[in-house]
C-alpha cells in the first residue's frame, strides 16, 4: 500500500490542533507553520498526481481491513486531480488572508484553515459513503468558524443561517444513507456499484429514494436550484478569502455527483436508470437562469460575484447530467476554470472592497491604483463570463460541443449562451460603475466618511501576487489546454469503467 | 413494533420540519434536535428490527446476532448531531448579541444594500 494516499488528510489534521493550541498567541508562527503545511499538501497533491496518472486506481485500506469491511481511501485520476486543485488554491488563498492580514482580524483562522482542508481532501480521497458523510461534517464545522471569521452583524445572522441550512441537509443524507444501507446492506461505494447493478427494476423504489435523496444533498452542496439560496447570502457576508475558499467547497457537491451519481446510480444501473440525469438537468438549465439574472440585478459587488457562482455550477452541472464520458470530461475541465476564476474574483473583490470601503456598486472617490484593480477585474470578469483567451471559452465550448444530443442541446446551448452574455452585461455594467464613473467623482465628497479610519496604503505585491497568480493559472488552462484536456478525458474514461473500480476496491484483498 | 417505530420517526420528522420552517433560532434549533432524533432511529430501524440479540458473533453459541454496522452509525451520527447543535447554539447566541434580533430568515427591516460590516 502507498501510505502517502493517507497524508492529505493527516497532515492537515495533525497540524491544526498544533496552530490551535500551541501557535496560537503568536500569529507569525502560525502563519508559517500555516503555509509550510499547505505548500507540502502542493507537493504531495503533485506527487500523488504523478502516481495516479498511470490510470491505476490506488487502494489505501486503513487498518488494513479488506474493502467492504474496513474504510478505503481511493487514489485514482479524478480524486488526485480534486486533491491538487484544492491544494493550489488552498495556498493561494492562505497567501492572500496573510498579506491582507484577514487572518489576524479573529481568532484561530488557521486552524479552521487547516481542519477545512482535511475535510476537502478526506472527501476527495474516501471510497465510502459513510465517511463521505463524516468528511463533509468535519469540512462543514469548519467552515462555519471561518464564515463568522471575525465577526460583524451581517455576518453572524448569514452565518446561522448557513449553519442551520447544513444541519437540515445533513440529516436529509443520513436519512438517505440509511435507505440505502436497508435496501443493498452495503456503504462501499465500489460495493454499492456492484450491488445496484444486480437490483431487479420491480425491487428499485427504495434505492431510487436514495439516489434522489443523496443528489438532493450533494445539490445543497453544490447549490443547485431550488436549493441554490443559501450561496449568495453566505458567500456575500464571509471573508472574501473564505470565500475564495468555498470555491471549491460547491465543487465538492459536484465531485459527489459525478462519484456517487456515475459509480453506483450511473449508466447501466438498471434500478436507477436515467433517473439522475433526467432531475438533474432541467435543475441546471435554471441554476443557469438564477445566476445570470443575479449577476444582472446584482447591487452590491460580493453578491455579483456570488451569483456569478451560481450560473457556473450550473453550467457544470449541465455537463454533468448528460453522464457521458465525453460531457463528464468538458465538466471536469470548466471544474478547474471555474474554482480558479470563482476564488480569483472573490480576492480582487476584497482588495477593491477594503479601498472602497463599501462594496455597494455605487460611484464613489477612486481608490489608489484604480488602473490595477480595473486591469485584475476585468481580467477575471472575462475568465468567469468565459470570454476568450482565458480559459473560461475553452470550457464552456468543450460543454457545449459534448451536448449535441437532440433534446438537450436546444436547452443546453440557449441557456449557456444566454447566461453567459447577460453575465458579461452585469459584468461589464459593475466594471464601469466601480472603476470608471468613479473616475468622475471629486475627492472630497466623502471626506466625512473617511476621518475616522487611517488612510488606505496603496496595494503591495504581496496583496496583488495571489491575484495575480489566480489569473497566471487560469491564463495556463487555457495555453496547456492540450495536456490538461487529455488528463481530464482520460479521467473520465476511468470514472465510466465501473467494474474496473469495484476490482480495485473489491478485489485488491490479497496484493499485498 | 414496526408500527411504533414508524409512527415516532413520522411524528418526529414531521415536528421537526415544522419547527424548522419558524423564523426564530429557538424553534429551528429544537427541530433540527428533532430530526435528529428520527434519524438516528430511522438509521437504527435500517439494520432491521432484533429483539434480544447482541450485536457480535459468537463461537461458543449458535444464537443469531443482529447488525452491529448501524448501530455504529448510529453512535457517529448522534456525536456528530451532538457537536453540531452545540456549534448551532454558539452561533446562534452571537448572532443575537450582536444583532440584537433572532429572526432567522434575516429580514427586519434592513436593506440588503447596508454593506457587509467590515
Amino acid at each position: 500500500m502507498n501510505h502517502w494516499i493517507i497524508v492529505p488528510v493527516v497532515l492537515p489534521a495533525l497540524l491544526a490542533p498544533l496552530l490551535g493550541f500551541v501557535m496560537r498567541h503568536d500569529i507569525t508562527l502560525a502563519r508559517v507553520a500555516s503555509v509550510a503545511g499547505t505548500v507540502a499538501l502542493v507537493a504531495v497533491a503533485v506527487g500523488l498526481t504523478m502516481v495516479a496518472v498511470d490510470g491505476q486506481t490506488h487502494i489505501y485500506r486503513l487498518g488494513d481491513w479488506p474493502a467492504p469491511f474496513g474504510i478505503v481511501l481511493v487514489l485514482d485520476r479524478l480524486s488526485a486531480m480534486m486533491v491538487l486543485l484544492t491544494s493550489i488554491l488552498a495556498l493561494i488563498v492562505l497567501l492572500h488572508a496573510v498579506a491582507t492580514n484577514w487572518d489576524a482580524r479573529g481568532r484561530h483562522f488557521h486552524a479552521l484553515f487547516q481542519f477545512q482542508l482535511m475535510g476537502i481532501c478526506g472527501a476527495f480521497l474516501t471510497g465510502d459513503i459513510f465517511n463521505l458523510f463524516v468528511f463533509f461534517e468535519v469540512l462543514l464545522i469548519a467552515s462555519y468558524g471561518l464564515m463568522i471569521h471575525s465577526g460583524g452583524r451581517a455576518r453572524m445572522r448569514a452565518g446561522v443561517q448557513y449553519v442551520v441550512m447544513n444541519l437540515a441537509g445533513s440529516t436529509l443524507f443520513l436519512f438517505a444513507l440509511g435507505t440505502l444501507y436497508a435496501s443493498t446492506g452495503t456503504l462501499n461505494i465500489a460495493d454499492l456499484a456492484d450491488k445496484v447493478q444486480d437490483i431487479p427494476i420491480e425491487d428499485a423504489a427504495l434505492v431510487r429514494v436514495a439516489a434522489i435523496l443523496l443528489m438532493i444533498v450533494f445539490a445543497v452542496k453544490a447549490a443547485l436550484f431550488p436549493v441554490q439560496f443559501w450561496l449568495p447570502a453566505t458567500y456575500s457576508n464571509a471573508p472574501a478569502p473564505v470565500a475564495a475558499l468555498f470555491a471549491i467547497m460547491t465543487k465538492v457537491g459536484a465531485y459527489a455527483i459525478l462519484r456517487v451519481h456515475t459509480v453506483v446510480f450511473g449508466p447501466g444501473a438498471e434500478a436507477v436508470e436515467g433517473l439522475p440525469g433526467t432531475w438533474l438537468f432541467p435543475a441546471a438549465i435554471v441554476t443557469i437562469a438564477v445566476g445570470a439574472f443575479g449577476v444582472l440585478g446584482a447591487r452590491r459587488l460580493l453578491p455579483l460575484v456570488a451569483f456569478a457562482v451560481v450560473g457556473s455550477m450550473g453550467t457544470l452541472l449541465v455537463a454533468v447530467a448528460a453522464f457521458s464520458p465525453q460531457a463528464t470530461a468538458a465538466a471536469l475541465y470548466y471544474m478547474l476554470h471555474s474554482t480558479f476564476a470563482a476564488a480569483g474574483l472573490f480576492l480582487i473583490a476584497d482588495l477593491v472592497v477594503t479601498r472602497r470601503r463599501v462594496d455597494t456598486l455605487v460611484a464613489v472617490p477612486q481608490t489608489l491604483q484604480n488602473g490595477l484593480f480595473a486591469a485584475l477585474f476585468f481580467a477575471a470578469a472575462i475568465g468567469m463570463a468565459g470570454m476568450p483567451p482565458l480559459s473560461g471559452f475553452l470550457g464552456k465550448l468543450l460543454i457545449l460541443d459534448a451536448l449535441r444530443g437532440p433534446s438537450e442541446m436546444i436547452w443546453a446551448w440557449s441557456a449557456i449562451l444566454a447566461g453567459s452574455l447577460l453575465t458579461i452585461v452585469g459584468f461589464a455594467r459593475a466594471g464601469s460603475m466601480l472603476f470608471w464613473k468613479s473616475t468622475t467623482v471629486p475627492a472630497a465628497a466623502s471626506v466625512e466618511a473617511e476621518e475616522v479610519s487611517s488612510p488606505m496604503l496603496p496595494a503591495g505585491v504581496a496583496e496583488v501576487a495571489p491575484t495575480m497568480a489566480v489569473l497566471a493559472l487560469l491564463a495556463a488552462l487555457a495555453i496547456f489546454a492540450g495536456p490538461v484536456f487529455n488528463y481530464v478525458d482520460d479521467t473520465a474514461t476511468q470514472l465510466f469503467d465501473r467494474a474496473g473500480y469495484i476490482s480495485a476496491v473489491i478485489g485488491s484483498g490479497g496484493e499485498e | 413494533m414496526e408500527v411504533l417505530v414508524a409512527t415516532a420517526i413520522g411524528v418526529l420528522t414531521a415536528g421537526g420540519v415544522y419547527l424548522l420552517l419558524r423564523l426564530r433560532t429557538f424553534p429551528v434549533i429544537l427541530g433540527l434536535a428533532l430530526l435528529s432524533y428520527a434519524v438516528n432511529v430511522f438509521l437504527f430501524a435500517s439494520g432491521r428490527f432484533a429483539i434480544d440479540m447482541p450485536p457480535i458473533l459468537s463461537k461458543y453459541d449458535t444464537t443469531s446476532y443482529t447488525d452491529p454496522l448501524p448501530q455504529a452509525l448510529v453512535l457517529t451520527a448522534i456525536v456528530i448531531s451532538f457537536g453540531m447543535t452545540a456549534v448551532l447554539v454558539m452561533v446562534a447566541l452571537g448572532a443575537f448579541l450582536v444583532a440584537d434580533s433572532d429572526r432567522i430568515d434575516g429580514d427586519d427591516g434592513d436593506a440588503d444594500d447596508e454593506g457587509a460590516a467590515r
